[in-house]
Parts: C-alpha cells; sequence; structure tokens
C-alpha cells in the first residue's frame, strides 16, 4: 500500500492515503526514511522517523511494511556494534563513510558470513518454541544455540547439517515451516518464558562497594543514578567489562560520541578475567549518541533488551547496562511534546512510569522455554537534572529497582571513586544472598559487612559532633571509629578503575582486605581498652601500610607481611 | 524559475505562516523579499500541505503580507573554503570586514551529519594550554569539547583568550586554527576578543563569526552551526587543528526558548524547550577526531551560569553533553587569584587517555589525584576553623589546611601571560605536596615518591 506524507515536522511525520497497525514500520519519502507509526487519527497517521528530516516535503510516497520494528536474532550478534535500530556501524561507515547519512538500511546480521551448524534434533522429533534444534559455534566461548521460534512448533521432517548462512533453511517441520539461524522479533514485545523465579546468586563484578556492601543478584535490576561528572560511565563501564555474565550488552543511549569510541577501541583489546578471551567476544554494543535521530534513541533500549533476552532464552546470564535511560526518558518527552500531548510531571509524558517499569520487568531470572535456566541483570544509569534525585525519571525509577547505587558529586570531587555514597545506597538482596556468600566467600562475611556499615553509619553520627567540636574534644574510642571508617573508606571501598590491579578484585580479595581492617579494628579496640595511648596505637606503621595492599600483585604475600607486622607492633605496645 | 509566493496569513514573532504552497521540503532556507526591497533569510520549521511554518533569521521587523517569500529548495548551506582564515563572518556568514565574498571551495550543509562513532579516534593527545589547573587537573585532549562554567562578571574571556594563544601540542608543529562564534555578546566584549586577535596576531589564523547582543536573537541559532561547519572543512579537508571558542552559549539557550515560545511549544525545565538537550548534542557532538584523518576539532565554549547556578538547566545539559567542565569560581576571583578556577567541581573526562607515560608523565594521574583529595579535605576544614578555631585541629588537619591554601596561591594562581608548561606544572605540584608529611600520600605510588619527590629526588 502506498501512501503520501502530509506534514513534517522535525522527526514527527504525519502520513495519510494507508492505513496502518500502531508500531507498523514505514518507509516515508523518495529516500526511504525509516519510521515508526505511533499514532493513528482518522486517515492520518503520525509517524516518528529515524533519521534527519531536513528537505523532506509533504506529497512524498510513503510505504508500510506492515511489521512493527523487529531486529534479527542469530549467530553474528556477539563482537557487534550497532546503532538503535540494529544497523551494524561499521556496514554504515563502509557505505556512507565517516559521518552518517540516511535512507541507508543494513542487515542487523552478516547475510555472507557462513557458520557451521551442527544439528541436535532428527527428523521425527517434535518441536515446540524455544526448543533449540541445533547449535553453532559462534565464539570461542559462546555456543550460540539455534531455538524455534516462541511462536513455532510441530515436528521435524527435514534437518540439515554443515556450512549455512544465517538466512538458509536448515530444518523443515512436517507443517511445512522452514527454520534458518536467524529469527526476528518485534522489539516491543517481551520474549515469552516458561516462568520467573527468584534470584539467588549474586552479579560478581569485582567493585568492592558493590559487591561487598551493595551486591545486585543475576537477574536483578539496579539503578546508578547520579549528577555529571560523577563516575556513572566509568562505573557502568566497569560493570561491563567484570561482571561474570555469559553475555553483555551494552547500550550507550544519547551517550557521547568520544566516549563510545572509548568503548569500541577498548573493548576488544581487553581480557575477559575468567576466560582470557577478548571481552568483545561476549559483548553486543548498541551505539546511539547523543547527536543521532532522537527516535532511534527511544528504540535503542528495546532493541537491547530483545537481544539480551534471546541470550536468556539458550540458558546464559546476561548483563544489561544501558547508559543512560534519562536519555531515553527524554526522548520519549521530545516525541511526546512534538505529538503535542498532554504533558505529565517536568513534561514528560503521562506514560513515563509506564514504559519504565514495562522496561525493568524484562529483567529477571527464568526458566526458559526450552527449560534452561538463565537470567538477565539491568543496570541502568539515571542523570537526574541537577543531581536532584526527586525527578521523575529517578523516582519512577526506584519504585522498581532492587538495588540502588548513589552517585554522589561531593565523593567524586574529592577522588573517592567510585563515589557511590554508602549512606543512601540500597540492595534488597542482601538477605536473600547471605546463604550464598556464607557458603561461597567466608562463613563471617555477612557479620564482616553489618560491622562495617555499621561504623560507616557511626561515622556519619560522630561526623555532625566534629563539625562543631573539631575531632580533638571525642573521646578515644570514638577517635579510634573515625579512624577505622577512614581506613574503610580508602582502602576498601575506594578503588581504582584504572589501575591494573585494583581495576578487579576478586571475592577472595575482598574478604581478606575486609578482615584485615576488622583484625586492626578488634586489636586497636582491645588495646585501647588495656590502657594504651590513642597516638600509639594510630602511629603503627602496618596500618598505614595496609592502604596499598590493594594495589599489589602478590596480593596475599604482601597482605601477609603487612598482617605479620601488626602483630609484633601490637605486641610491642604490650599493655595489659 | 523559482516560484514568490504572497501567501503570507499570519506574522508572529519570529514566525510567519503561509498557505499554499507547492510541497515545500522541512528545513529548506528560504528568501523574503521585502516591499522596501531588502531581503531576509529564514528556515521552514514545520511544513504540510495546508501550512507552512518559517522562522526568519534577521528578524520579522517590516515584515508584511505584501512580503514574497521564495523557497531555495535546499538547506541552509555555508560556502567554505581555506580562505575563510583572517575573515570576520556575521552570525549568518556574510562578510563585514568588508573584504569581498568567500568564493566557495564547497558548500556544506550547516547542520552537519552525525559522525558514526565507529569511525571516530578515541581523543588522547595532551594539549598543553599552560594554565595549571588545566593540565595538570583537568586535562584538555584534541577533540575534546570542555565548555567553562562561568558567571557574569568573571574572567572567562581573559582565561579563553589565554588559552587560545597558548594551546599546543608540546612536540609538534602542526597547522593550527581557531574559529571563534560570538552568540550575543556586547560589541564591547567583540572587540576585546579581536584587538587581542589582532595584536598576538591569531587573527591570521582565524575564522570569526558575529552575531552581537542587538542582532536578531534567532541568527544566533545558526551562528554556532556556521562555525561548527567551517571548523569541520578546515579540519578534515585542509586536515587543520582546530579550537573553536562559542561564546557565550547561555545566549544561544535564551534564544532557542524565544524560538519555542513563538511556537508555542509545551514548554521544558524553567521554560526552555524539551528537546534543547538534543540541541545542544547537536552543536557538542561535532567534536572529535575521525581515524585515518589528520585534523580534530577541539571546542572550549564559554557559558554563564545565570545566579552562579549549576543546576540551571543550560550549564547542566552542557554537563551531560560535554566531556567535562571548567568552572570559574566568584570565590577566587574575589580573594584576587587569577585564574580563578575551582578545580574541585570542575573534570576533564578524558583526562586519563590524555595524560601518563608517553603523553605527559607517569606521576601526573597520582599527582592530580593527590592535588584534589588534599584539597577538598582543606577546604572542608576551613568550615571548621569558623566554627572551633585553627588551634582545636589536630596536627594532620592543620597541615591540609595549610595545603588547602597553598594550593591556591601556587598551583592555581598564575600570570595572565604566564605559560608553564606541563613539567613545570607538576613540579609545582610536588612542591606544594612534599610540605604535606609522606604518610599522608597515600594517592601515590611509592615508586613515584622515590623518583619525583623533593625528598627523594636524587639530582
Amino acid at each position: 500500500m502506498k501512501g503520501e506524507i502530509y506534514r513534517v515536522a522535525g522527526p514527527v511525520v504525519t502520513i495519510m492515503g494507508i492505513k496502518p497497525k500502531m508500531y507498523d514500520v514505514v518507509h516515508v519519502g523518495h529516500e526511504g526514511l525509516m519510521g515508526e507509526v505511533i499514532r493513528i487519527e482518522g486517515d492520518k497517521a503520525t509517524v516518528q522517523v529515524y533519521e534527519d528530516t531536513s528537505g523532506i516535503k509533504p506529497g512524498e510516497p510513503v510505504v508500510n511494511t506492515g511489521m512493527s520494528l523487529s531486529v534479527e536474532l542469530g549467530p553474528g550478534l556477539l563482537e557487534s556494534i550497532y546503532d538503535g535500530i540494529q544497523r551494524p556501524l561499521k556496514v554504515l561507515q563502509e557505505r556512507m563513510g565517516d559521518f552518517i547519512d540516511r535512507g541507508v538500511t543494513a542487515n542487523g546480521l552478516d547475510r555472507e558470513r557462513v557458520w557451521e551448524f551442527k544439528p541436535t534434533v532428527s527428523s521425527g522429533d517434535s518441536v515446540k518454541g524455544g526448543s533449540v534444534i541445533g547449535v553453532v559455534q559462534e565464539t570461542e566461548n559462546i555456543e550460540h544455540k539455534i531455538m524455534v521460534p516462541p511462536n513455532v512448533s510441530g515436528t521435524v521432517d527435514e534437518i540439515k547439517s554443515g556450512k549455512f548462512k544465517v538466512d538458509e533453511t536448515v530444518c523443515v517441520l512436517a507443517n511445512g515451516t522452514e527454520l534458518s539461524l536467524m529469527q526476528k522479533w518485534p522489539v516491543r514485545m517481551p520474549r515469552p518464558v516458561e516462568n520467573k523465579f527468584i534470584p539467588r546468586r549474586p552479579l560478581i563484578t569485582g567493585q568492592r562497594i558493590l559487591d561487598g556492601l551493595f551486591p545486585v543478584a543475576k537477574g536483578g535490576t539496579a539503578a546508578i543514578p547520579g549528577p555529571f561528572g560523577s563516575g556513572k560511565t566509568v562505573t557502568q563501564q566497569q560493570l561491563a567489562k567484570w561482571s561474570d555474565t555469559d553475555i553483555v550488552v551494552y547500550i550507550g543511549c544519547g551517550e557521547r560520541g568520544n566516549e563510545m569510541a572509548d568503548v569500541l577501541n577498548e573493548f576488544p583489546e581487553l581480557q575477559d578475567p575468567k576466560t582470557g578471551r577478548p571481552l568483545m567476544e561476549r559483548t553486543v554494543l548498541i551505539a546511539n549518541t547523543s547527536n543521532m535521530p532522537v527516535a532511534a534513541r527511544e528504540a535503542s533500549v528495546y532493541t537491547g533488551i530483545t537481544i539480551a533476552e534471546y541470550y536468556r532464552d539458550m540458558g546464559y546470564d546476561v548483563s544489561l547496562m544501558a547508559d543512560s535511560t534519562s536519555r531515553w526518558a527524554e526522548a520519549m518527552r521530545e516525541i511526546s511534546s512534538r505529538l503535542e500531548e498532554m504533558p505529565g510531571e517536568e513534561g514528560y509524558p503521562a506514560y513515563l512510569s509506564a514504559r519504565l517499569s514495562e522496561f525493568y520487568e524484562r529483567a529477571g531470572a527464568v526458566k526458559s522455554l526450552a527449560a534452561e535456566e538463565g537470567s538477565i541483570t539491568v543496570i541502568g544509569a539515571v542523570s537526574p537534572p541537577g543531581g536532584d534525585f526527586s525527578e521523575p525519571v529517578t523516582q519512577n525509577t526506584l519504585r522498581i529497582v532492587k538495588v540502588f547505587w548513589a552517585l554522589d558529586a561531593k565523593l567524586a570531587q574529592r577522588r573517592h571513586f567510585p563515589s557511590i555514597d554508602w549512606l543512601t545506597s540500597y540492595s534488597l538482596y542482601t538477605q536473600g544472598l547471605s546463604e550464598w556468600f556464607a557458603e561461597n566467600v567466608g562463613p563471617d562475611w555477612v557479620s564482616l559487612r553489618e560491622n562495617a556499615m555499621d561504623f560507616l553509619q557511626q561515622e556519619s553520627e560522630l561526623q555532625e559532633i566534629v563539625q562543631l567540636v573539631g575531632s580533638d574534644a571525642l573521646p578515644e574510642d570514638q577517635q579510634l571509629v573515625l579512624e577505622i571508617c577512614r581506613m574503610l573508606r580508602e582502602y576498601f571501598l575506594q578503588q581504582n578503575a584504572f589501575h591494573p590491579v585494583d581495576t578487579y578484585c576478586s571475592f577472595d580479595k575482598q574478604y581478606k582486605l575486609l578482615k584485615a581492617i576488622s583484625k586492626y579494628s578488634d586489636m586497636a579496640q582491645e588495646a585501647l581498652e588495656s590502657g594504651i595511648p590513642m597516638k600509639d596505637i594510630l602511629a603503627l606503621e602496618s596500618k598505614d601500610e595496609l592502604a596499598k595492599v590493594k594495589f599489589e600483585e602478590d596480593f596475599d604475600g604482601v597482605l601477609n607481611t603487612v598482617l605479620d607486622k601488626m602483630d609484633k607492633e601490637f605486641e610491642a605496645l604490650g599493655g595489659n | 524559475m523559482t516560484k514568490e509566493y504572497k501567501t503570507i496569513t499570519e506574522i508572529s514573532g519570529p514566525l510567519i505562516f503561509l498557505e499554499k504552497t507547492e510541497p515545500v521540503g522541512y528545513g529548506e532556507l528560504v528568501h523574503i523579499n521585502l516591499p522596501d526591497g531588502t531581503t531576509k533569510r529564514g528556515q521552514v520549521l514545520d511544513t504540510s500541505a495546508d501550512v507552512v511554518a518559517v522562522q526568519v533569521f534577521e528578524g520579522t521587523g517590516g515584515l508584511n503580507e505584501e512580503s514574497g517569500v521564495v523557497f531555495s529548495g535546499e538547506t541552509i548551506k555555508l560556502p567554505v573554503s581555506k580562505d575563510m582564515l583572517g575573515r570576520i563572518l556575521s552570525g549568518s556568514g556574510e562578510p563585514l570586514d568588508g573584504g569581498p565574498r568567500i568564493v566557495p571551495e564547497d558548500r556544506v550543509d550547516i547542520n552537519g551529519a552525525s559522525m558514526n562513532p565507529y569511525s571516530r579516534m578515541p581523543p588522547e593527545e595532551f594539549i598543553q594550554t599552560g594554565i595549571s589547573t588545566i593540565d595538570g587537573t583537568n586535562t584538555l585532549v584534541r577533540g575534546q569539547k570542555l565548555p567553562i562554567f562561568s558567571g557574569s562578571g568573571l574572567p572567562h574571556n581573559e582565561i579563553a583568550l589565554q588559552i587560545a594563544r597558548q594551546a599546543k601540542v608540546p612536540g609538534s608543529e602542526e597547522d593550527f586554527a581557531v574559529v571563534f562564534a560570538a552568540m550575543g555578546i556586547t560589541n564591547e566584549e567583540a572587540q576585546y576578543f579581536m584587538e587581542d586577535f589582532e595584536k598576538t596576531g591569531a587573527l591570521e589564523r582565524a575564522v570569526v563569526f558575529l552575531n552581537l547582543a542587538d542582532d536578531p536573537a534567532v541568527e544566533r541559532i545558526i551562528t554556532p552551526r556556521m562555525a561548527l561547519s567551517a571548523a569541520e572543512y578546515l579540519a578534515y579537508e585542509h586536515d587543520m587543528h582546530v579550537l573553536v571558542i562559542l561564546t557565550d552559549i547561555t545566549n544561544y539557550c535564551e534564544a532557542l526558548r524565544q524560538m519555542g515560545a513563538a511556537r508555542e511549544e509545551v514548554p521544558g525545565r524553567r521554560g526552555y524547550p524539551g528537546y534543547m538537550y538534543t540541541d545542544l548534542a547537536s552543536l557538542y557532538e561535532r567534536a572529535g577526531v575521525i581515524k585515518g584523518r589528520k585534523g580534530s576539532v577541539t571546542q572550549f565554549s564559554i557559558l554563564t551560569m545565570p545566579g552562579d547556578d549549576i543546576t540551571h538547566p543550560i550549564p547542566d545539559l552542557s554537563g551531560y553533553i560535554t566531556e567535562g567542565q571548567i568552572v570559574v569560581s566568584r570565590e577566587l576571583h574575589m580573594k584576587g587569584i587569577y585564574p580563578p578556577i575551582n578545580v574541585l567541581p570542575s573534570l576533564s573526562r578524558l583526562m586519563n587517555s590524555g595524560i601518563g607515560d608517553g603523553k605527559t608523565r607517569d606521576d601526573h594521574k597520582a599527582v592530580s589525584d593527590q592535588m584534589y583529595a588534599g584539597y577538598a579535605e582543606g577546604r572542608d576544614l576551613r568550615g571548621l576553623v569558623a566554627i572551633v578555631g585553627k588551634e582545636a585541629l589536630s596536627e594532620r588537619d592543620q597541615r591540609i589546611l595549610e595545603f588547602a591554601d597553598l594550593f591556591e596561591d601556587r598551583f592555581v594562581r598564575q600570570g595572565r601571560d604566564e605559560d608553564r608548561s606541563i613539567e613545570d606544572t607538576l613540579q609545582v605540584g610536588w612542591d606544594i605536596l612534599s610540605e604535606l608529611p609522606e604518610a599522608l600520600l597515600t594517592r601515590i605510588d611509592n615508586k613515584y615518591i622515590d623518583k619525583y619527590h623533593p625528598a627523594h629526588k636524587s639530582n
């Protein structure tokens, strides 16, 4: 069916002459710019266009594809770098040069690349949606399972083996349905699962304040809100680099181009700490920088989560980082205002909260249709204007997510990184994960953590007094608390993302480090009680040496030396 | 033969509305012929089969329903050429210096196209500005966009000029150009810039676009786009390293708000349009370096924060797009310190990729972090001293308090013509850090202390 353009106002185009369905993808204008129907009114329909509309005139033709916005799912997703509507940036560069032109379509998956397909079913087997019919080795460590699309079932009539391109038929069902290595799925619709369950395993990130104090579970949701310059992006990138999931989907939504370039440059060179392979081999990057079309930015989050769901269905643990969901919300606002919709809070559309919860709800630990256990952990950055957490995006996000990592500009200014505020952040998973911690980290881990939190809480109260009377006026035991908190902050919580050793800290190291601080704390308190002057306890060299243990290649060796010295020094202090 | 329409039905602020036109393209350039013979230019904002809305750059004064409107059939283009260097142009690209028109080598769309992130080179080439608070603690690199967040009455212009004069990549002699775009600044301020450019000979390698305070506000919307198009052309076609100075972004945003109000759009925060983030991004994101091309575009914009409020929408949205910010502080200015840059809220996000061994020096990051930490704590202690007096502080705290003073006095403060090399800057850093007890230098690896600390350094 063909229609024509009635009106053009920026990324919003009104068309007439065709009767599309909601969310149908249409091509508008002589150049065939891609867009999506977002409102239907009488004989007119409103389209948000994913490309620049300069020069487009009323009267130009419109073609409806009849399909809603979909992504291509199949081998070749990993190591790819896409824009918001799954066009590979590398292909765009080959076709259009260094600047993004318009009217170019590109397949999400490479049609020429050949994959070795090994079937796992044979003819006569009955299959249903989600059943695995074979595997493809996508990268060194990721076996890509070829699944029957969720809405298809039947008996296998013919199954092939050997080398195939993604769109070639590898399996024919008795009812005539042909299956290839690739399937399509509309991005705005969650992929179905058998059931969801409560997540019980932590996502190990190697970041002490996250793993140690505010852990997120595999299949959980977390938000990182913070004003600009407080380290959101660095934290997100650290998570993308070091999280112990099988697959990472990183969405740069309205991000800076140079930062994205940095990610694109760095990831292929970084090694996965678990497998030693390049991190890129488990990563899908979606880059829609702030100056790329706003409608594609709105779509990028859905594109990302759909790809994440696809790998989850294979039984993988997936983590998805969205940086930043505020830019996504702003894209919604911008389009909403062009549609002249009645605005809700601060100009955001009234459906903001619904869209955010729909998105986060696509996370979870699940049993897939093929009875595989997989998970998606969603970590969304939020950029509140002026660092004010009471604004609508932050508030609506907090109502949904279970973990809140609050970034604080004051800490960042003090170069305390990661600048996550330990007093306002929280994790609702600590209880549910404590069993796992007791088994896998140490039986006393939970109490160590609680002690540390307790100290930090005391510090904030003591600080108020110090502000009034100065620290010398405090009794000695409270001065000791302040010192221990300083150690906790500087030796444990602070972590240098750019230091080769400190950038990733295993649970084992976290445990030993916290235990060492706790050891000093216990011995110091004991010594104080037996009458040793405070200044002598504070002057121990081993205490200061503990500061730099985290940077050491030979962590255990240096730590043991420091701990031995600590024993000796306390002994030398004497007192009984 | 292009048609002239005399179908204006409404004139409202900077906008005109026309009926019964042939199909008109979105964003098309429009010429408006006034009854008195003058011509104005505009751009299509909204186009439908029934009504076309046009924003008029030179203002709608003198327009009436008799005026004729001609659609050019193309979007706004800037004629560009290497000969633009040394020229002074108006905010819409017309020569102001009495010289001939630019003979174009090419005509480029002023909106530019977004750079494919895949084609970008991560910026990592250190630019030495000669100002310690920038080089030492908030390093600028080629291809970065780093604005100055300032306030009314603060010496941001002087800082920008000092940077324009001194900026260089140590040890390289490459083609360098400045593109200067004034948006709504006063004639006096513009004169100040021009005089300095002329005095230092910088004008020969500069392209100047001037939209002054009394020029139409709408023109301000295209001025920075013209400037950036010229910059991109010089950078990517003529392999030059271009430093773009846009001043003042706040005036630009005011013009955006004015346009939004004229179009009766739903306003966002404080009346600024909801798309301001995207709009600003379309300016700021035009900085960068492209793989395989020699030139680069670095942006150094000036933004005056209304009421010194960093959470105001203009600095706030800018901060989310730019790669950091240099914050000029009224408090330091009052103390008589030049340049009054407060390093604590300042930030360069690309600093880590531009510094270190082989770029600046191996100890750079550690020194910078240590100074930051010390100064932040020292400033906190000042608040405490005001209540309890200096005597109530512990020995350690007193040393840190002194460090904060030293930092302001020796590291921040420098002469208006003092061009410190990065070695000088780091040396000053070590000099003041060495006043602290060594046990407090927890951010610095022992190997750097052995290598650079004045007490250890073996000479």
